[in-house]
């Protein structure tokens, strides 16, 4: 996929015939997630630490949700040997907002080594959230010891196959997705044959006009191959959404934000909230980065972007966890 | 990991009873640093004990292509120890971040690996 320059996410893409309203756009995420509004038919993302800036913006948005990854529950390495310090700020925050979000997607790595007692420790923790409806896709350390077994059987019920699923929300299709399974050598991330097959079909019966909202652990596109952050077979999902007039995509892993915005389809990645890693080519390889104890929670959370599209104002604004 | 080490162990000691002349005694290290194998490629007579040690600050695994072996999650500074009885070529790469890759090459005559 080629580079998208950043203005052309201020073109309209209306030759397509496809209304603009229901292009979906979610363009904020902070280090502890995002709160999504869709108005009208347009996604708007805020920071969690702003919402005072929202208004009452939240109350007339017709769905809310928060999008958090990344808690690998079970860290205690030194570039944050608190986890569960910094997962409870980000629960703090979204049950700080005005308007508690409908639900949550976690997008993977809960925990850091996939035992019984780091899957407990989300749980409970989550219990003090009161958004209580978390939707979770795994990330490659939920399923080192089993091939995914515990995880599905605490957190993947009702889906299919690896843990792959669907559901619907005001008119919203959200499509949980599955990239971790099955790699081989050499390779990035993998969606699979009988996943494709299966996204065919869920797909199949939508109309253009309905808005999708895909998330998934590893980056579906291709942000940085040499550290494996892409998906091999990420275009053949993507194929299958073509024509559709929007198109969000929602992935962790690489605990930092990036953002690209290609013809109808925007994506995302959301940062951690246990630890940064480092940019694409900026160390010798990914992995935890340490940095001073008092300027972790900052890394973790601050980022502002703003685009402005026309009469649309699509804010980035992301939070820190502190500071 | 305990139960597979023993087992590999075992596997390590017969080789040598059986093999003197081919197989190393100790068993010869890679490590993993910066999400990379090293050395990436090690040639060892057959009946050695190759042992990974994971120095990251991330979990990593050791799974052969061809599923000759797969190590549980080796966490930081982790170890996981395998014997090739068998003369060929192994390549291995981590389940968890599959960009990473090595390969093991095993001399010897198939007659001296006949100890599995």
């Amino acid at each position: 996929m080629a580079p998208v320059k950043k203005d052309e996410i201020l073109h309209d893409h209306n030759h397509d015939g496809i209304d603009r309203r229901g292009f979906l756009r979610c363009m904020a995420w902070a280090g502890t997630g995002a709160l999504c509004v869709l108005e009208g038919g347009v996604l708007k993302s805020y920071a969690l630490g702003h919402a005072g800036e929202m208004g009452g913006k939240i109350s007339k948005g017709e769905l809310t949700f928060m999008q958090i990854s990344d808690s690998h529950m079970g860290f205690d390495k030194p570039a944050n040997t608190d986890v569960i310090g910094t997962f409870k700020a980000a629960i703090d925050k979204i049950n700080a907002l005005p308007v508690a979000p409908e639900f949550i997607l976690h997008t993977g790595d809960l925990t850091h080594l996939a035992a019984a007692e780091e899957f407990d420790a989300l749980e409970q923790m989550l219990k003090d959230c009161r958004t209580k409806q978390v939707f979770y896709v795994p990330g490659e350390h939920d399923i080192l010891n089993d091939n995914g077994a515990m995880y599905r059987d605490r957190f993947g019920r009702g889906t299919r196959g690896q843990g792959w699923f669907s559901f619907d929300q005001k008119g919203v299709h959200f499509v949980g997705l599955v990239n971790v399974q099955g790699v081989t050598e050499g390779g990035l991330g993998v969606l699979g044959g009988e996943q494709l097959d299966w996204l065919e079909k869920d797909l199949a019966p939508l109309s253009a006009e309905t808005p999708l909202v895909v998330f998934a652990h590893v980056p579906l596109w291709m942000v940085y191959p040499k550290w494996g952050w892409g998906t091999d077979d990420g275009t053949k999902a993507l194929a299958l959404m073509k024509r559709f007039g929007s198109v969000t995509v929602l992935n962790g892993h690489i605990h930092q934000v990036m953002q690209k915005v290609e013809g109808n389809v925007a994506f995302h990645t959301a940062r951690s909230t246990a630890f940064p890693q480092p940019a694409p080519g900026s160390a010798p390889s990914p992995g935890p980065m340490k940095v001073a104890d008092d300027k972790l929670r900052s890394l973790l959370g601050i980022r502002n972007v703003t685009f402005k599209r026309g009469e649309q104002r699509l804010a980035v604004i992301d939070t820190p966890l502190q500071g | 990991m305990r139960t597979v080490l023993t087992a590999f162990v075992a596997g390590a000691a017969l080789a040598c009873v059986i093999a003197p002349s081919v197989a190393q005694k100790t068993a010869i290290p890679v490590t993993i640093d910066n999400f990379v194998f090293s050395p990436e490629r090690l040639t060892v007579k057959v009946g050695t004990t190759v042992t990974w040690t994971n120095h990251d600050d991330i979990p990593h695994t050791v799974a052969a292509k061809e599923r000759a072996f797969k190590s549980k999650v080796m966490d930081t500074d982790e170890s996981f120890a395998f014997t090739f009885a068998t003369p060929g070529e192994y390549t291995y790469f981590c389940s968890l971040h599959p960009h990473m890759t090595g390969t093991i090459v095993v001399e010897g005559t198939a007659g001296s690996g006949a100890t599995q």
